[in-house]
């Protein structure tokens, strides 16, 4: 494999590598191209399929309307998609508060047994099954509250979203330059006001990726969903009852004997997909609007 | 980073020059004993040079990084800090405002005073004292923020929420820092968009936004090219009129050309403090003959 020596200076002559040495290089730089072809087709067949087997299904009326009782045509599920965008901003509003200030003081103030033991369980909690989430939302609101609800849905996936969000955090705002802080702590800013208006400003965009993916992640969950939020087949924006989400819809309508079910699961699909691809482009492009960015 | 020191006492702003953010200091109505505090080097009466350090050592760990430095800085001067690499200069600028303090394991003894306020007393508000000493630092750091925000942020860090106000004192403070007429038509663009000198400048601006009586200069034109740098050193000439300056630097000539005073350090010491012309054509020391002629460092 050495380098051919350059010999006598007649024999200066380009000369390309071997044979052998091509066939090589040509049969793994192609495993490597297909490897990494590989990596785009799962997301590529899911999108060709949704699209094929969801958009016929799809108008105006699965959007608007309510389920029809089996046997009837049309109806959409105007409740689960409402009830997704609830369920998900119900977690939110529990994950980024608590994710994003335990990110923070993990990376400015975190030292000692406490802040590894924190860390250590943030990334357990990370591995835990989203089932197992939905036994504990269980446990925590749905027994002592009586009934399955909405509100403990948004636990559910609020748990599931914080460890993404806490860990993510952590990591953006150490990437936040010294010289930053050195900057404000020099002009007199205490340092709480320091991280308030210097640091985590600065890495406001990795915090709000980070956000995007757990709610992603979160937005598609139906086991958690199954026995806390349950589902419901009428409109209910009520927190306290049983609440209707995309994830649970398409559970059941893909189960179900009925082929205009088996149908509108399949749309229901592609609409959570659009959903969550909308939520992220939306916040992405609401950062870079952010003053002082360029 | 530790050691932010939780007492809210407010210190008075004694001889400051002309009024900043009024409603800002309004609170500090108690008087602290400055002038009775003075050290006895002084007569009563006379004004203590605004930056006095006495015997003053600083450790990083067991290392000792500065050693029995005792120099007094006159208000209205700029006074420029030479050595070789590591000679502490950085490190004596720093303790000035405590940015020392940041790094874990530091432990100091002796004395600072910043117009008459003992830096390292343990009633010493560091928050309240680094509003009072501006800092500039070797590579520019404005924020990633508008370059009227960046200029705003002390002011508004004082409590100043008034639009017409702020926008009078950021212009005032990008004229003051040369800057204005550069980019007085887009306030509202990020300064990262703005080159290597013009951030300097801005961070330059945004130290004066809010008055300090000290300003430190930590190697302020060593990042940037000949050009933005005899501007810096211009700018530095032209704010002596109203602010007392240190600055670092590594560059002899430049010390030469803006400061009064020149101090050489050498590993951890202060060999000499004098005169600039003074240091630089009769030196007292052969270490600072040595060094300024280019015989070692």
């Amino acid at each position: 494999m050495s380098p051919a020596q350059p010999s006598a200076p007649q024999r200066l002559q380009p000369r390309g590598p071997s044979w052998n040495r091509r066939a090589w290089n040509a049969g793994v730089l192609s495993a490597c191209w297909l490897a990494a072809a590989t990596v785009v087709l799962p997301l590529a067949l899911i999108v060709w399929h949704l699209l094929a087997k969801g958009l016929p299904a799809m108008n105006l009326a699965f959007f608007l309307h309510m389920p029809k009782p089996v046997g009837e045509p049309g109806g959409g599920m105007a409740n689960a998609i409402v009830g997704t965008l609830i369920l998900v901003a119900l977690g939110a509003a529990i994950a980024v508060p608590i994710g994003v200030g335990a990110g923070v003081w993990l990376s400015e103030y975190g030292r000692g047994r406490f802040a590894s033991m924190v860390r250590y369980t943030a990334d357990v909690l990370a591995g835990v099954p989203s089932i197992v989430v939905g036994v504990v939302a269980y446990g925590l609101v749905v027994v002592p509250m009586g009934r399955f609800s909405a509100l403990a849905g948004g636990v559910a996936l609020g748990i599931l979203m914080l460890p993404t969000i806490v860990r993510s955090t952590e990591e953006v705002v150490r990437l936040v330059p010294r010289s930053y802080r050195e900057a404000a702590l020099a002009l007199g800013a205490p340092r709480w006001r320091t991280i308030q208006q210097v640091v985590i400003p600065a890495a406001s965009a990795g915090i709000v990726t980070a956000t995007v993916l757990a709610l992603a992640r979160a937005a598609g969950e139906t086991a958690p969903l199954l026995f806390t939020a349950l589902g419901n087949r009428f409109w209910s924006l009520q927190l306290d009852q049983p609440m209707a989400s995309l994830p649970v819809f398409i559970f059941d309508y893909a189960r179900a004997p009925y082929e205009d079910w088996n149908r509108q699961a399949w749309t229901g699909a592609l609409v959570l997909i659009m959903l969550v691809t909308l939520l992220s482009a939306v916040l992405r492009i609401t950062l870079r609007r952010l003053p002082g960015r360029s | 980073m530790t050691l932010e020191t939780p007492s809210i006492r407010t210190i008075l702003p004694e001889g400051r020059r002309g009024e900043t953010a009024p409603e800002a200091r309004a609170g500090a109505g108690a008087t602290t004993s400055a002038g009775a505090a003075a050290p006895a080097a002084h007569a009563p009466g006379a004004v203590e040079p605004r930056l006095v350090t006495r015997d003053f050592n600083l450790w990083y760990g067991t290392h000792q990084a500065l050693k029995q430095v005792s120099l007094e800085v006159p208000d209205h001067s700029v006074t420029a800090i030479i050595g070789p690499s590591g000679c502490g200069k950085s490190t004596l600028l720093r303790s000035f405002n405590r940015m020392n303090d940041l790094i874990p394991g530091v432990r100091v003894r002796g004395s600072v005073r910043v117009s008459g306020l003992e830096v390292y007393a343990p009633s010493t508000d560091v928050v309240e004292l680094r509003r009072r000493i501006g800092m500039v630092f070797q590579r520019p750091n404005p924020f990633p923020k508008s370059i009227f925000d960046n200029v705003a942020f002390g002011l508004r860090l004082l409590g100043l929420g008034n639009r017409t106000e702020l926008e009078a004192r950021v212009e005032d403070s990008l004229r003051h820092a040369a800057l204005w007429d550069e980019v007085r038509d887009r306030l509202g663009k990020s300064a990262l968009a703005l080159s290597g000198g013009q951030q300097q400048r801005l961070c330059i601006a945004r130290a004066l936004a809010v008055e300090p009586e000290v300003l430190l200069m930590d190697e302020p034109a060593s990042a940037l090219d000949p050009t933005a740098t005899a501007r810096i050193e211009e700018l530095v000439l032209d704010l002596k009129e109203r602010y007392t300056i240190v600055m670092v630097t590594h560059n002899m000539q430049q010390a030469a050309r803006v400061s009064d005073r020149t101090a050489f350090m050498l590993v951890g010491e202060l060999i000499e403090l004098g005169e600039t012309r003074q240091l630089f054509t009769r030196p007292r020391q052969k270490l600072t003959e040595d060094y300024i002629t280019g015989r070692f460092g």
